[in-house]
């Protein structure tokens, strides 16, 4: 185990500089998540961590080491690819073993870490076995076990469960968290899936066009978003965005005044309410009037998506008693709850 | 479900499928396809049935010989000459294959994994002897010959064959198809470069070296022209540079041409029958992903 840095991270494609800057501390033994739409550059950090792409400018250390001009092999990772990358014409047992027959370990040694790996993943009926005769939760299991055997400082995991289906998906991420409370070592993962994100995470990086827009924990990204794009990118539905104005005690939205302080701003902002913030009310208690245009059942609760002054936003409905479609219906939110944003998009606190 | 078995019934006693040979269109590509296999079938079985023959009956069209014969075996096997020829050919189809193989696999994963200043221009120089014919090739290859001390020698037959433009295209080709997720991961593991090309990156294109060998085997197997200019001694001919010998001024001895050109197609069919195993369980590998 061991902490992570990146300091002033930097990397240039010839003119093109596509990370400006990153700078990040991973504690020992934290399960880091960095998140961002495709291009955002979270990949290209993971790499540079790894050793796979050269650092264009600034430092990375593990442990107390800059490892900015070690090979991949010598600084104490490992890492589990999109697509496995586990080795066809091996079995189970020789993939998971493959690091250590590089690193000359004693052949019972191998053999028990092998063993012990399998029985922790429990793909140990499984070790003589090849990649095409398991299935896609079992290759994932294999490539993380071939990571998991080296035992090393820090795991990198690069959008390994993007090619799951749904349900796979959602008990990978579960084994994953409960590998990781198991064996503690400092942990990178990089996903485009804000939900994978949300739910394995200590603590989230948000980038976009290679900058880091906030690092926080699952529930500060979500309750305190730093600006707008965060606002929108964690949680879905996304966070509704409407344009308001600062008016005399209070704000103006959608044609309807809110009583809330507004931090500070005058003239216009962005207000941002979370659909769960968002209910359908019967009666006409709520904030903002408006049309049913389109229902999207989800058992328990239904999205109901409402035209409120030309404006379309997402809000919760009770699953059993949803509103019909084209239905005029009321929208309650708790002032407390909205999320003011200036003009430059950045949050108001 | 009975309708169906009624009509398949039908057409099982009218002894065809619903576009059957009386398809007029089915009836001539069934022709053509008869005789594009007669034509590709019958010099093999020509050759098969003349070394059966004796001299007398060589230029009788007919298939199976009046009196058939094995003498032309027993004189072909039992002449030094033919062995020795057919050992030659042996070993420098051999040796050439394994060396094409490496070199090919080696510089065609180098052009398609590394990115290096001048790559560009090193493939099309590659590619670009493709577009020369080997009969003009060869005067260069004799001037070099010459200069090496190689004529009339193992290495002077074999130099031009141990590494292909044409295997080095191939696999260049192949490795594209090779993720490079996989190189990363052996990267991290901690191997170094030649490591992963021969541990990780050759096993995933055995298909392709497959191919190139059977390719590459018969191409030397059944090289002529560039073996009959550069041995002049006749323990050095390949064999079918030794075949032609068959032929005096006199008369040409085609019983034992055809016989030596049947034994010759032995080793063909033993390298093609144990890679193409190879080439079917890579394509069966790949189909079962997923």
């Amino acid at each position: 185990m061991a902490t992570l840095s990146l300091r002033n991270l930097v990397k240039t494609y010839g003119k093109t500089e596509v990370l400006h800057g990153i700078s990040l501390d991973v504690a020992d033994g934290e399960f880091v998540v960095f998140v961002g739409p495709s291009g955002c550059g979270k990949s290209t950090t993971l790499r540079m961590i790894a050793g796979l792409e050269d650092v264009s400018g600034g430092e990375v250390r593990i442990g107390d080491k800059v490892v900015n001009h070690l090979e991949p092999k010598d600084r104490d990772i490992a890492m589990v690819f999109q697509n496995y990358a586990i080795y066809p014409h091996l079995t189970v047992r020789k993939n998971i073993g493959f690091g250590l027959r590089t690193a000359k370990t004693p052949k019972a040694e191998k053999e028990k870490r092998i063993e012990e790996v399998a029985a922790i993943l429990s793909m140990t009926d499984y070790l003589d076995r090849r990649p095409a005769q398991l299935s896609g939760g079992q290759r994932q299991r294999v490539a993380i076990g071939r990571a998991m055997v080296r035992d090393p400082a820090v795991f990198l995991f690069d959008e390994p469960l993007s090619n799951l289906d749904a349900q796979l998906r959602a008990q990978m991420r579960l084994e994953i968290k409960k590998l990781h409370q198991r064996v503690g070592t400092t942990i990178v993962f990089v996903t485009h899936d804000q939900v994978e994100a949300m739910t394995m995470a200590d603590r989230i990086v948000i980038m976009k066009d290679g900058h880091i827009q906030q690092v926080g924990t699952p529930a500060q990204v979500y309750h305190q978003p730093a600006n707008t794009f965060v606002a929108q990118f964690i949680g879905a539905p996304s966070m509704n965005m409407l344009p308001g104005q600062v008016v005399s005690g209070g704000i103006s939205v959608a044609g309807r005044h809110i009583a809330r302080d507004p931090c500070g701003a005058t003239g216009a902002l962005t207000v941002g309410i979370r659909p769960d913030d968002l209910r359908v009310t019967e009666g006409r208690q709520g904030s903002f009037e408006g049309r049913v245009t389109v229902l999207e059942p989800l058992g328990a609760e239904t999205l109901a998506y409402v035209d409120i002054g030309g404006q379309e936003v997402v809000a919760h409905a009770d699953g059993r008693k949803p509103p019909a479609l084209g239905a005029l219906v009321s929208l309650a939110v708790d002032p407390a709850n909205l999320h003011l944003f200036g003009p430059d998009g950045m949050a108001l606190a | 479900m009975s309708d169906i078995r009624a009509s398949s019934a039908a057409l099982m006693r009218s002894g065809r499928t619903a576009k059957g040979p009386r398809d007029p269109w089915s009836v001539l590509r069934w022709t053509l396809l008869a005789l594009g296999a007669i034509a590709m079938v019958m010099p093999i079985v020509y050759m098969l049935s003349a070394s059966i023959k004796y001299p007398f009956e060589m230029y009788d069209l007919n298939i199976i010989p009046k009196e058939p014969t094995f003498e032309n075996y027993t004189y072909v096997l039992s002449d030094g000459r033919f062995l020795r020829w057919f050992g030659n050919s042996l070993l420098i189809a051999t040796l050439t294959t394994v060396s094409a193989v490496f070199f090919d696999a080696l510089v065609g994963y180098a052009l398609c994994k590394f990115r290096f200043r001048g790559r560009t221009v090193v493939f099309v120089a590659i590619l670009s002897t493709l577009m020369i014919p080997t009969e003009m090739l060869v005067i260069p290859w004799y001037l070099m010959s010459k200069s090496f001390g190689w004529l009339d020698s193992y290495w002077g037959i074999m130099f031009p064959g141990m590494m292909t433009a044409f295997g080095t295209f191939l696999m260049k080709q192949f490795f594209e198809t090779v993720p490079d997720d996989f190189l990363e991961a052996a990267r991290i593991d901690g191997l170094n470069e030649f490591q992963i090309w021969w541990s990780v990156a050759l096993p995933l294109v055995a298909p392709a070296l497959s191919a190139l060998a059977i390719f590459v085997f018969l191409g030397n197997w059944t090289a002529f022209l560039w073996p009959l200019i550069v041995t002049s001694s006749s323990e050095l001919y390949t064999l079918p540079v030794g075949l032609t010998t068959f032929s005096v001024e006199q008369a040409v001895e085609w019983e034992l041409i055809m016989t030596g050109a049947a034994l010759a197609t032995i080793p063909t069919l033993v390298v093609f029958l144990v890679f193409q195993r190879f080439i079917i369980r890579g394509v069966a590998m790949a189909g079962l992903k997923g």
